[in-house]
């Protein structure tokens, strides 16, 4: 029965490749339509750093680098750089002639400011990264030092605009950043200028005339819509009124019969930075989760292929261990758990599982979630493990999950390209507090894994990173602190006449400032 | 108006405010009663977060300080028309919610016009009709959509008027980005407004048509109505004049029910039409745990419901000039 279903939803999804379109040339000019899901809090990307504040002020405003989608860096407000040999002293030198929105010149001082200042007192993310740094100086108005008090591998990847953003000094020096009436009126150095934003319905951004990268944007202006209903979503793009659904903005059910759509188009790039990765928090402090061969027995308990191909139309990759295969320092050479009932039930009459029930969180964001729960529960139940679910909203669920009150709970976060920045922090012991549910919420404690993660992050050059990362990944992959599942893909759907929409490794989150529409 | 009918309405508005005032601290524990944490749930959205950054929302919200003192922060601003700032958009949440406030009377106004006229129309050409095909025919239709749930009604008619057949915009509440003035944006509007005014108003239809058309039936056979008929009137004047008037108290009963809704009752609509109004604000609210915007609009929509309530009692002594207010 579970076979022909397997099939029967395979034969549904729709062949994924996207249609190539010939290489033209831009034209000028043109309103983009896109959906942003939920309504952003603010657009002060400095203050807000989450997915929607982003995907709009990520046009606004700008970091000193991109990222391509092999995560290589490349200039944006800084032309070049360079580092000392002992990969101690990073030096940027800043393009001439960029000026803010406002007309004010942008300089080392705003770098400074910016990162020193601003972010440091604002960005939890970034402050973890910077106390690697000692000093930040800006010794003519174009060149910006940042002086480490030792190696930190993963610092070159700081600088794209979700994470350093630039912020006018001009501006904000000696205010109440929060309350800075500018926020509402968010100032960059971007292709696109803040132009109007209608709670509720809309937020528009205008081009930038005076750009500094010349001839772009392509586009006139862009509207960013406010629709809370997935299925009016899905319609909205259905009769044309949208051109972009961001990854992530529909239902998945909804991605085959729109990508069927004529002159429908969809990419699974714009993810590679990110990364998202999805697990089950397992909470190491119980039994039988306690147990390692209980651990493993959930690896092998899950058909997490039938997971991808029938819950996420075939997008995303099994999720081998703690690293994503896109993120820098991926172990390439792990072992598989397979999908195998057998080993499962093997491994639980080895530890002498008594049958205790399980409480299962689902993850309130959406319908996929609650299937992908339901899924599990059956994987689970074939092999003798009896959950109960626990359902919440959003609210509920983070206070569930930062108050350890859980057994196994779905969860996905962002790797940030590297395992410094967005995979250590799951695992270490220093982590395990009460009170987040993104940090080491599973309780897992293991010397040698803090020691390896600790000295992975500051060891220079790159290879030397690399084997300890290996012997890291292999030593959680054996252990399993939380169940991987996938590295989720979440397709961007596009009118097939928009070209260059993505062309970086943070996709829509980045400025739109290539884009263009097909007459 | 009588110097009477002012003392009642005077006495009413006093009681109208204590009411208010019990439900306003009601509200607070109420929603303090739900578990989460409003400065987790923003720190959420960024995926990462540390201890500093949720101390830092905290004591920017006031969420640090002891429960019985946020209720004495939130009830001594309340007296003096400072409903506080909401945690999300950093905004007042008075001026919030006066921004939202047009959209939703303007969407929830229309259909309740639009309800109570067609729903007493076709009651009473029901009532009229005692026991023919079109009585059944009413009968029936208002049974379904009485019994359809609001949002799939909503679905199904985007599907068929936006989807197949392209008639009217399936979302919004107008045109973005068009700048349309004067009349163009009247129709424009009125556009985007007709399948959400529907959706929401076909419910009620289908009440007050049962409604109208039951105290019809029943109000034809008192012994004024055939006084009426055997002096010969003219059959329309007695059914308006006379059968109408007297079946209409329990509509109004309904209507002012139905009134006290419409701030807080078309969630369902304002969501899946992307309709910019309150209902969506609070349903939005209180999934982001932003105590304050959901006191707010918890206040105004008990106020509201408060005054209609008192209308109500009003439109009864027009309706019914033998019903007298209470002292």
């Amino acid at each position: 029965m579970k076979k022909r279903l397997i099939q029967a939803v395979l034969a549904a999804a729709i062949p994924l490749a996207s249609i190539n379109v010939q290489a033209a040339d831009p034209v000028y000019g043109g309103t983009m339509d896109v959906v942003v899901q939920p309504e952003p809090p603010s657009l002060m990307i400095g203050l807000y750093s989450n997915a929607p504040t982003q995907q709009v002020a990520g046009n606004i405003y700008e970091g000193l680098l991109r990222y391509d989608k092999d995560l290589n860096p490349q200039p944006l407000l800084a032309t070049s750089w360079d580092t000392s040999e002992d990969g101690k002293t990073w030096t940027f030198h800043l393009k001439h002639g960029v000026t803010w929105h406002d007309g004010k010149p942008f300089t080392s001082a705003d770098v400074v400011f910016s990162v020193d200042k601003f972010l440091r007192q604002t960005n939890a993310r970034l402050r973890q990264s910077l106390q690697y740094v000692d000093s930040i100086t800006a010794p003519d108005d174009y060149t910006v030092v940042f002086q480490l008090k030792q190696p930190f591998g993963p610092f070159i990847g700081l600088f794209e605009t979700g994470t350093m953003p630039m912020i006018p000094k001009h501006i904000y020096e000696g205010t109440d950043y929060k309350t800075n009436p500018a926020n509402h009126h968010p100032i960059g150095t971007g292709p696109f200028k803040f132009a109007e934003w209608k709670k509720g319905s809309y937020i528009h951004a205008v081009k930038n005339e005076n750009y500094h990268v010349k001839g772009l944007p392509y586009l006139d202006d862009i509207y960013w819509h406010v629709i809370p209903d997935a299925a009016s979503r899905s319609v909205a793009y259905e009769t044309g009124k949208i051109d972009v659904l961001p990854g992530g903005s529909v239902e998945n059910f909804d991605i085959p019969r729109l990508t069927a759509l004529d002159n429908s188009c969809s990419t699974s790039d714009g993810w590679e930075y990110f990364s998202p990765h999805a697990w089950l928090w397992i909470n190491n402090r119980n039994y039988p989760m306690s147990d390692k061969r209980f651990r493993q027995a959930i690896m092998y308990a899950m058909d997490r292929d039938f997971a991808k191909n029938a819950l996420w139309n075939g997008y995303g990759k099994v999720a081998k261990g703690p690293v994503g295969s896109k993120t820098n320092f991926f172990n390439k050479d792990l072992p598989d758990y397979e999908y195998n009932p057998k080993k499962a039930k093997a491994l639980l009459k080895e530890m002498g599982y008594d049958g205790t029930p399980v409480r299962l969180l689902p993850m309130p964001y959406g319908e996929t979630w609650q299937r992908w729960a339901e899924a599990i529960r059956q994987n689970l139940a074939e092999v003798g493990i009896k959950t109960d679910m626990v359902s919440s909203d959003v609210a509920g669920w983070n206070q569930k999950i930062s108050d350890w009150d859980f057994d196994l709970s779905f969860t996905y976060l962002y790797q940030y390209g590297d395992p410094a920045l967005g995979v250590s922090r799951t695992y270490v012991s220093s982590n395990i507090a009460k009170g987040s549910p993104w940090n080491n919420a599973e309780g897992y404690s293991d010397p040698e894994v803090d020691k390896l993660f600790a000295e992975a992050a500051t060891a220079y050059p790159d290879s030397k990173r690399q084997e300890l990362y290996n012997e890291v990944q292999a030593k959680l992959v054996e252990d399993v602190p939380v169940a991987w599942l996938l590295e989720l893909e979440f397709p961007t759907i596009y009118n097939c006449n928009v070209h260059n929409l993505i062309d970086s490794a943070i996709g829509v989150n980045d400025a739109f400032g290539t884009a263009w529409i097909e007459k | 108006m009588s110097i009477q009918t002012l003392f009642y309405i005077g006495g009413r508005l006093i009681k109208g405010l204590l009411v208010l005032f019990v439900i306003a601290i009601f509200n607070f524990f109420l929603i303090r009663a739900a578990p989460g944490d409003p400065a987790k749930v923003m720190a959420g959205e960024a995926g990462a977060t540390d201890e500093l950054f949720l101390q830092q929302l905290r004591e920017q919200f006031g969420l640090d300080q002891p429960l019985y003192y946020q209720l004495w922060v939130y009830i001594s601003n309340l007296v003096q028309f400072d409903m506080g700032e909401t945690y999300r958009q950093q905004m007042p949440v008075f001026d919030l919610i006066m921004d939202r406030l047009p959209a939703t009377l303007l969407l929830t106004g229309t259909a309740f016009v639009l309800s109570l006229v067609l729903g007493v129309l076709v009651g009473v050409i029901a009532a009229s009709n005692h026991r023919k095909w079109i009585d059944s025919a009413i009968s029936v239709a208002a049974l379904v959509f009485y019994a359809t749930p609001l949002f799939w009604l909503a679905l199904m008619a985007v599907l068929l008027f936006s989807v197949f057949l392209g008639w009217l915009p399936a979302f919004g509440m107008e045109t973005v980005g068009a700048n349309f003035t004067g009349w163009d944006r009247f129709v424009d509007i009125a556009e985007h407004l007709v399948l959400p005014a529907m959706t929401l108003g076909l419910f009620f239809t289908a009440v007050y048509a049962r409604m109208a058309r039951t105290s019809m039936i029943e109000t034809s056979r008192a012994d004024f109505v055939k006084t009426a008929k055997a002096k010969g009137m003219k059959p329309s004047r007695v059914t308006f004049r006379h059968t109408l008037r007297n079946a209409l108290l329990p509509v109004v009963t309904l209507a002012g029910l139905q009134a006290g809704q419409m701030i807080g009752g078309a969630v369902l609509t304002e969501t899946v039409f992307a309709w910019p109004g309150i209902g969506r604000l609070m349903f939005e609210a209180l999934f982001q745990r932003d105590y304050n915007l959901l006191l707010g609009v918890f206040f105004i929509s008990s106020a509201m419901v408060v005054l209609f309530n008192l209308a109500t009692d009003l439109i009864y002594c027009i309706v019914d000039p033998r019903i007298e207010l209470a002292k």
